[in-house]
Parts: C-alpha cells; sequence; structure tokens
C-alpha cells in the first residue's frame, strides 16, 4: 500500500473515531457509534500492517500478528469476565497499558537512531520523547494504584506524606531540569531513565495521596492523561492519527474529570495538579445526633404500595452490595401497580462517572425513567417516598450549611420528600467522614441491613 | 375504669364515640365499655357489633352517663329524651373527653370543675408531631373537605372533568378553594380526583408548597404580612390585607364555578369573604359549600344546615354536619383519635388515668381538673415557618471556586505567550501536526459535552479502546530482529490490543444494556 494511501486511511480512521464519540451524545445512536469506532480502529490497523515499512518486515510481521493475537485473547478475556460493578478496576487497569505502552513507544524511539535529523528536529523529538515517557509513567503508575485502591487491595485512605504538594513541585522541578540537560546533552540515557523513575514514583504519589471518594474524579484524570501519553506518542513519531485520538481522548476525560469536579464542588485546578480531596477532614459528630428510627422490609413495602410517587437514589452501596437487580424487581411491581417510580442519579454516585447509570441499565431499568440530579431535585417535595439505597454523602443536607466539610457540594435534596428510607449497613459516616444530619429527620426511618437482602424482602412483600 | 359511650342527643348527629373496633383496643387498654343502647345505629354499628367486640349494652341512658369516662363527640347540651342537661347527669369526680368548643362555651367548662369532673376538649390538642393521631379537628376536617365536594357536585350540574364528546365539548369545572387547612386541602384533593381545574387561597404563604402539591394554582395577594399566628392555626389579618383579598375573591366569582369556603379562626367568629355582590356576579348553577357555616359562616347568604338557591340561581350550602355525613367513617377515625389519647393517659394499660401536665398535648387538651378550670393551656410554638426567620432562610448558594479574572488572563497571556514562541522557533513540519492537535483538542472538546451523562461510563471505555491506537506507533517500531527496540515494541502492541479489544467489547457489553 502506497504511503498516501495509508495517510488517507488514516484520515478516515480519525474521522471515525470523531463520529463514534459524537453517537454517544444519544442511547439510541451510541451502538452505531461503537462500530464506527471499531470500523475506524481496524482500517487504522489494516493500513499500518499494509504500509511499506511493515510490508518490509519478514519474521517482524509474525511477531506483530502474535501479539495482537494474544493481547486480543486476553482483552476479550477480561472484558467478558468483569462484572458491571467491576468496571472502575478494568477502566483503571487498562488506562495503565496505554501509559506503559506510551513509555516503551517513547523509548523505542530515542533509542531508534534510523532517521536523519536536522539539529532543531533533533531537539523538538528530544522533547517529545522526554514528554511522552513522563506522561506515559504517570498515567502507568498511576492507573496501577487507582486499580488496587478501587480493588480494595490497597486502603482506599489517603496517603498523607508531610509536604506532599511541595514533593510534587520538587518532582516537577527536577523533571524540568532533567529535560533541559537532556536536550542540551543531545540526549543522555542517565537523565531520560532518572526523570523516568522520577515519573513513576511521581504518578504513585499523585494517586495514593486521593481518597476513595474521589475516585471518578481521578479515573476520568487518568483517562485523560492517558490521551496525552497516546498524543506525544504521535508527536514523536509524526503520526496524525495518534495526535488526533489522543486529543480526543485527552479532552474527553479533561471535560468528564471537570464535569466531576463540579458535581462536588472541588477545583478542577486542583484536581489537575493531584493530591486534592485529601486535606484532613475533621467531623463534627457531636453536632448532629439524635435518634434514628428504625423501619422493616414489611413496613416500607406497605409505604411503597401506598405511594404515588417513589424516587429511588441509589449510591456506592448498592453497587457494592450488587442489589441493581432487586431494585428492579421492586420497580417493575411498583410500576405494574401503577407507582411512578423515578431514579434520582448524583453525578458522583459509585466511583466512575455514570457507575449508576451502568448498574441500572444491566438490570434493565429502563433508561427514561433515570434522571440527573438537576431533573429531579425540585420534584422531591412531591415524592412521598424515597428509598435512598447506599448513598450518604450525595444525599447530605449538611452541603447545605456553611462551615461543613462538604459545604456547597450540590446534594439531592431527598428531605423535602413526604417519607426517607435509608438502607444501610450500619451508622457509619460516608466516604467525607461527615455526619449526616438526613438519618436523624423527623421523616427518616432506617432500614438497616445488607441492600440486597433488603431489597429482596421488600420486593417479596410488594 | 369504666367508659360509657351515650348515644348523641343532638338532632341529626349520626357519629358515635366508638365503634366495635375502638372498643376492642378500650378493652385492651384495660377499660371496661359500656355503651348506650342504639348508641351506633346511625353510622351503621349496631349494639350486637359492640356486644360481640366486648362491650356491654345499657338501655338506661342516665346510667350510661354515670360511668367513671364519657367518651362523646359533641359539647353537653340539654338532653331532650330525659328533660336534663347532660351536664346534671355526668358522675360528680368523674371525667369527659369530648368536643366541648372551650371558647364558646366557659359557663360549662366552669360547672364542670364545680363538680370536679376531669374534662378534656378535642379541639385543644396542640397541634404538634406527636399529637397528630389525637388531632379529632383534623380528621373530621378531612372528612368535611371531601363531603363538600360532593355535596357540591350533587348539586352543580355538571360533570367537573372536561370532555370532548361526539356530542361536543364540556368545559372543566374551575374550583376555587379558600383556606387551605385539612378540610381545604382534603377538597382539593377530592375535587381534582374528580377532574376539575383547582385553584386555592390562603391566607398563609406557607401553604403554598402543600397547595401545589396538590395540583392547584395558589392564588396570592400582593401584600406582605405575618399571618400564622404560630399554632398553626390563621389569625385576623389586616384592614389592607382583607381589602386585597375580598378584591381577588370578587375577581375569581366571576370565573369559578364553585367556591369552597374553610376559613375560620379558633374562638372568634368566621370571616366573611363572599359577598352577597360576589354571588350575584356569578354564574347562574355555580354552588358555594360554606364550611365555615358553623361559624357563622364566611359567605353572606349562608343559612346554617341549610341550602338555599340565590336570586341568580346560585346554590349556597351552608351543611353543619358535614363529617356526620358519613357517619361510620366518621365516629371510626374519632374513635380512633380518642383511643390514641387514652394510650398517650394510660401508659400502664390497666385502665386507670394518668394526667401529668408537664406533657403539652395533656395540659393542652385539659379543660378541667381538680375543681379548677383550666383552659386556655399556656401556648405551644408549633407553625411550620418559623415566624421571624424569614430572611434567613433564602437557599445558601453553593460556594463554587471560580477562576479569578487575574487567573484568567493570566493563562490566556501565557499561551499567546507560548503559541507565539512555538511558532517562531519550531520548524513547519512540526507546526502541522501541532495544527492537528489543537483542532482535535476543540472538535474533542465540543463532541465530548454532547455525551450524555448516562452515557459516560461508555465514554470512558470506548475512549480507552480508541487510545490503544497507540499500537499503530508500536507497529512501526517492531523490526525483523529481536532486539531491546523490537521486544519493546511487541510488548506495546500486546498490551495496546488488549486495550483496544477489551475497550470496545466491553463498550459493546455496556450499551447492549441501555434499553427503553
Amino acid at each position: 500500500m502506497q504511503a498516501g494511501m495509508v495517510i488517507t486511511a488514516y484520515v478516515i480512521a480519525a474521522v471515525l473515531f470523531i463520529m463514534a464519540l459524537g453517537g454517544l451524545s444519544q442511547q439510541e445512536s451510541a451502538r452505531r457509534g461503537i462500530w464506527l469506532g471499531i470500523i475506524g480502529m481496524a482500517l487504522a490497523l489494516v493500513a499500518t500492517l499494509l504500509s511499506p515499512k511493515v510490508m518490509a518486515l519478514t519474521t517482524g510481521l509474525s511477531y506483530i500478528l502474535i501479539a495482537m493475537l494474544i493481547g486480543s485473547a486476553i482483552g476479550v478475556y477480561m472484558a467478558k469476565r468483569v462484572a458491571m460493578t467491576e468496571m472502575p478496576e478494568l477502566i483503571a487497569i487498562l488506562h495503565s497499558f496505554v501509559g506503559l505502552a506510551a513509555v516503551f513507544v517513547g523509548v523505542n524511539s530515542y533509542l531508534d537512531h534510523s532517521q536523519e535529523l536536522t539539529p532543531v528536529m533533533k531537539n523538538i523529538h528530544l522533547v517529545e520523547v522526554f514528554l511522552g515517557v513522563f506522561i506515559g509513567a504517570v498515567t502507568f503508575t498511576g492507573s496501577l494504584v487507582a486499580f488496587g485502591k478501587l480493588r480494595g487491595t490497597m486502603s482506599s485512605k489517603a496517603l498523607n506524606l508531610p509536604h506532599r504538594h511541595k514533593l510534587n513541585l520538587l518532582a516537577l522541578l527536577v523533571s524540568a531540569v532533567m529535560l533541559v540537560q537532556f536536550v542540551n546533552q543531545s540526549g543522555n540515557d542517565t537523565y531520560l531513565v532518572i526523570m523516568a523513575l522520577i515519573a513513576l514514583v511521581f504518578g504513585w504519589h499523585l494517586v495514593a495521596s486521593i481518597g476513595g471518594a474521589d475516585m471518578p474524579v481521578v479515573v476520568s484524570m487518568l483517562n485523560s492523561y492517558s490521551g496525552w501519553a497516546a498524543a506525544a506518542a504521535g508527536f514523536l513519531l509524526g503520526n496524525d492519527l495518534l495526535i488526533v485520538t489522543g486529543a480526543l481522548v485527552g479532552s474527553s476525560g479533561a471535560i468528564l474529570s471537570y464535569i466531576m469536579c463540579r458535581a462536588m464542588n472541588r477545583s478542577f485546578i486542583s484536581v489537575i495538579a493531584g493530591g486534592f480531596g485529601n486535606d484532613p477532614i475533621v467531623s463534627d459528630d457531636d453536632e448532629e445526633e439524635g435518634e434514628v428510627q428504625p423501619t422493616t422490609a414489611e413496613e416500607v413495602a406497605s409505604l411503597l404500595t401506598n405511594a404515588r410517587s417513589v424516587v429511588i437514589t441509589p449510591g456506592y452501596g448498592m453497587a457494592v452490595a450488587q442489589a441493581q437487580y432487586q431494585v428492579q424487581d421492586i420497580t417493575q411491581k411498583l410500576r405494574a401497580q401503577g407507582v411512578e417510580v423515578r431514579f434520582g442519579i448524583h453525578p458522583v454516585a459509585g466511583r466512575l462517572p455514570g457507575h449508576m447509570n451502568v448498574l441500572l441499565a444491566e438490570a434493565k431499568v429502563p433508561y427514561d425513567i433515570v434522571l440527573e440530579m438537576d431533573e429531579i431535585n425540585d420534584d422531591f417535595a412531591k415524592t412521598d417516598v424515597v428509598l435512598v439505597i447506599g448513598a450518604n454523602d450525595t444525599v447530605n443536607p449538611a452541603a447545605k450549611k456553611p462551615g461543613s466539610p462538604i459545604a456547597g457540594m450540590p446534594v439531592l435534596e431527598v428531605w423535602d420528600a413526604k417519607t426517607v428510607i435509608v438502607f444501610k449497613r450500619g451508622m457509619a459516616s460516608g466516604y467525607a467522614g461527615v455526619q449526616n444530619p438526613l438519618f436523624f429527620m423527623d421523616n427518616t426511618k432506617m432500614l438497616f441491613g445488607d441492600a440486597k437482602a433488603s431489597c429482596d424482602q421488600i420486593a417479596s412483600n410488594l | 375504669m369504666l367508659i360509657g359511650i351515650p348515644k348523641e342527643p343532638m338532632v341529626g348527629e349520626t357519629r358515635v364515640a366508638a365503634t366495635p373496633k375502638t372498643v376492642e383496643q378500650l378493652i385492651k387498654l384495660g377499660f371496661n365499655v359500656c355503651i348506650e343502647s342504639n348508641a351506633g345505629l346511625a353510622a351503621n354499628f349496631d349494639d350486637a357489633s359492640y356486644e360481640a367486640a366486648g362491650a356491654s349494652i345499657n338501655t338506661d341512658t342516665k346510667s350510661v352517663y354515670q360511668s367513671d369516662l364519657v367518651l362523646k363527640v359533641n359539647p353537653l347540651l340539654e338532653h331532650p329524651g330525659q328533660k336534663c342537661h347532660e351536664l346534671d347527669m355526668l358522675k360528680q369526680g368523674g371525667h369527659l373527653i369530648s368536643f366541648m368548643a372551650p371558647a364558646q362555651n366557659q359557663d360549662q367548662l366552669k360547672q364542670l370543675a364545680e363538680r370536679n369532673i376531669t374534662a378534656m376538649s378535642m379541639e385543644s390538642v396542640p397541634r404538634i408531631s406527636r399529637s397528630q393521631s389525637m388531632d379529632a379537628l383534623s380528621s373530621m376536617a378531612n372528612i368535611g373537605g371531601y363531603r363538600a365536594v360532593i355535596e357540591a357536585a350533587h348539586h352543580f350540574g355538571r360533570f367537573f372533568t372536561g370532555q370532548i364528546t361526539a356530542a361536543g365539548k364540556v368545559p372543566p369545572a374551575k374550583v376555587l378553594i379558600i383556606g387551605a387547612g385539612v378540610a381545604g386541602l382534603a377538597a382539593l384533593g377530592a375535587a381534582g380526583s374528580l377532574g376539575a381545574i383547582l385553584r386555592a387561597f390562603d391566607t398563609r404563604p406557607e401553604v403554598k408548597e402543600q397547595i401545589n402539591s396538590m395540583g392547584a394554582e395558589f392564588l396570592e395577594v400582593e401584600i406582605e404580612e405575618e399571618s400564622g399566628s404560630g399554632d398553626g392555626y390563621a389569625k385576623v389579618m389586616s384592614k389592607a390585607f382583607i381589602e386585597a383579598e375580598m378584591a381577588l375573591f370578587a375577581e375569581q366569582a366571576k370565573e369559578v364555578d364553585i367556591i369552597i369556603t374553610t376559613a375560620m379562626i379558633p374562638g372568634k367568629p368566621a370571616p366573611k369573604l363572599i359577598t352577597a355582590a360576589m354571588v350575584a356576579s356569578m354564574t347562574s348553577g355555580s354552588v358555594i359549600v360554606d364550611l365555615a357555616a358553623g361559624g357563622g359562616g364566611n359567605c353572606d347568604l349562608t343559612e346554617p344546615g341549610k341550602v338555599i338557591t340565590s336570586a341568580n340561581g346560585v346554590t349556597v350550602i351552608g351543611y353543619t354536619d358535614m363529617p356526620a355525613r358519613l357517619p361510620s367513617q366518621a365516629s371510626q377515625l374519632y374513635g380512633t383519635n380518642l383511643v390514641n389519647l387514652l394510650k398517650l393517659l394510660c401508659p400502664e394499660k390497666d385502665g386507670e388515668l394518668v394526667i401529668d401536665f408537664e406533657d403539652p398535648i395533656m395540659r393542652g387538651v385539659t379543660v378541667s381538673k381538680d375543681g379548677a378550670v383550666t383552659w386556655p393551656a399556656p401556648p405551644i410554638q408549633v407553625a411550620a415557618a418559623p415566624p421571624k426567620k424569614a430572611e434567613d432562610r433564602s437557599p445558601i448558594e453553593p460556594t463554587k471556586q471560580k477562576m479569578s479574572a487575574a487567573v484568567k488572563y493570566g493563562l490566556g497571556a501565557a499561551s499567546a505567550v507560548l503559541v507565539g514562541w512555538i511558532a517562531l522557533n519550531a520548524p513547519a513540519a512540526f507546526l502541522g501536526h501541532f495544527t492537528v492537535f489543537v483542532l482535535s483538542c476543540i472538535i474533542g472538546y465540543y463532541v465530548v459535552w454532547n455525551v450524555k451523562h448516562a452515557l459516560h461510563t461508555p465514554l470512558m471505555a470506548i475512549t480507552n479502546a480508541v487510545s490503544g491506537i497507540i499500537v499503530v506507533g508500536a507497529v512501526l517500531q517492531v523490526g525483523d530482529e529481536l532486539n531491546l527496540v523490537t521486544i519493546l515494541a511487541l510488548i506495546s502492541v500486546l498490551i495496546a490490543s488488549i486495550n483496544i479489544v477489551g475497550g470496545f467489547y466491553v463498550t459493546k457489553r455496556m450499551l447492549k444494556m441501555f434499553q427503553k
């Protein structure tokens, strides 16, 4: 295949990727979108394999095909096996792969001296190598830590080293010095290796010092980094397809993190800089104590039957208990009885943007009754019963009080409803470590126990 | 302790203070219950069913009144059958629980006190959360509001709901409810479920939400005034406010088909809200139901206890016995209110009353004790809207950290300098890639903002898959020789393939689940 045809194929692939992301604006067009993405990817791969340089290979080509086959088999295996609740982990580990690949591509490009470059281009090339390896390394270790935290193999608590901001700044400064030295000496292995090590530690520290509650932001942030890593690789290989795709992914991840930040009332800048969410939080438990009213599944069932309008606000607890099928069961039964059932989803519910939507979709909850926080917040006053299933901080009225650690965070105003049922294992506070006055309100009843078992009992009593 | 349930002597009263169901509950509390023969007949409860519930039946009226505790519905009056006042039949030092209208019957309270009778007035249950189960005014008002709509529908010659039929279009009825207390809200509910267009007015702005929640439009007067009296009931309004509200009513009277008024102020005559002139401006066939008829009526033309038709054909219903028109239900609810009060008064379930004046409910409800009149009780503040705190209640704006203008301009200037530097120093080949990069970021920005919130997880999975495009770079680095470069490139190819295939596969899996 001629070089011109390869480039044309790349352009088409880039357009298809853009259309694939564009397709996600609606559920209806999303499935077509993913096919466009797959076609684009296939086109790019075939064009690359048929490009003059690869065609010239002999044994190399078979190595490539074997590597691709093994990789694809692992990919299918992982994607098939993964439970929807484990989606955040899968995505995190996939990010680390992109990061690692970017590091290798960068290193290779540095080691490969086949191309003759002008002095200026040589310098630019060195900068590109340096940046590519740096971003790739940060993405790699950062994603691994995120994976560990989401898996539970690492403590989800924020690591709190003294002077962590200064440490981060120091790492960046040293890396900048390394960059200058690296370019001035027209490439020096030592500087590159030192920088790579710093970047690996930096990526680890960046994510390690972020608490579990902020994982949706972290995962989207890493998504963004993995995109920039791909774009950097594109610059250093002079490949526009990589640049376009990397830029798309990078900006997508950045926007997602921005949306998540806004939902949690955190500063975008401080997230990109990393190590946010870990300012020591003082919980003022003594202030909001009171008596809770426990209830039973039978009582909840009769409340639901007599209600006209019910809103369910799920949180991470529903994901942990895997209760989405039971929730759908309740939904179906109530809808059959003519009760209006809707879902209110807080933007940061779960550990991933849109996490709750995916779980509910898995259980076949019709997506047109699943509403966003802004769509449903005004309707709580007209709602008879709200079921809070495994959510805590996202329904905390303390957010409306100045001085609370979560003050200003937009929350689902469930307490406006006539009755609120809170499904909870015990009286522990949420990730933010803030006591929730909702539990002590007159119109709140607590249903203690595992969310799945509770939902099962309610469903059987309907 | 023996509880006596007399047959209500008031003419037209159909309710009774206990039903077979509540008798069972009273017996569980440790009381003995004695029912006057045929006491529940008008409410469809016969003597046999009371007996089956465990009560004894007594045909001697006087001995029923001589019980330790008498439960009644209406205030004490001259007993027509016995030719004496009910008061005189009560046992000295006994107990009485009933509606008593204490504000209007202060002489009676004195006489009760003189006879050392402990009396509790159901009107005086304080309106606090804990006492809702004993609030007989609310339970009766609920019935009254419902019945008012039914009476209106009976006298109104049209559908409530709008219909388009083969024989032409039927407009929906417009219903105006004045006073959105329990009765008003119940009336809104009943009229709404019949399909009428609902409007409601109340002097207390805090009920606006409740009115809206019943699907009604809240009519407002453009005058700011403090109108709750702090105890959950309305109070007398200023002259300016009354003028404004009368203008509103006059305007509404011309438009609406049915007016249901429920405006009452405790211990005062009902305010006159619907003047004769307003009635005259209404269309013929319209209906006014005056639920305040017992307190003198909200309408000029109201005749308590009667239905009249005005000169221009407007029906004015002044029944004072709305709850009694649903006798079984009303008796059951009232009886349950009494049982709930007795549960509080008899914590040991031994049939003995313990009256503790530290408890605001017991204090409020008791109007005569130990030979002294204890009415009125000191006030308790209960209204939903705290009176003075209006300004503090403005919603707290989420304190978003916005970038300051200086930072914004600083960033803008910095990027301008950077772009300039690149333009001056970089060769053309690099600038070509740079152009592509910048444009792609912008495209990405617009495309991604359009993605639905619900699809954010699939978005991440698909971007993950496409970022595996780095495989292209890795493939181009593979050589025939198995040196370091080739091995690193092959590892990259392998893991990037995991990414591509895994990412697309999992996205497909997720999207398959999204269904309507």
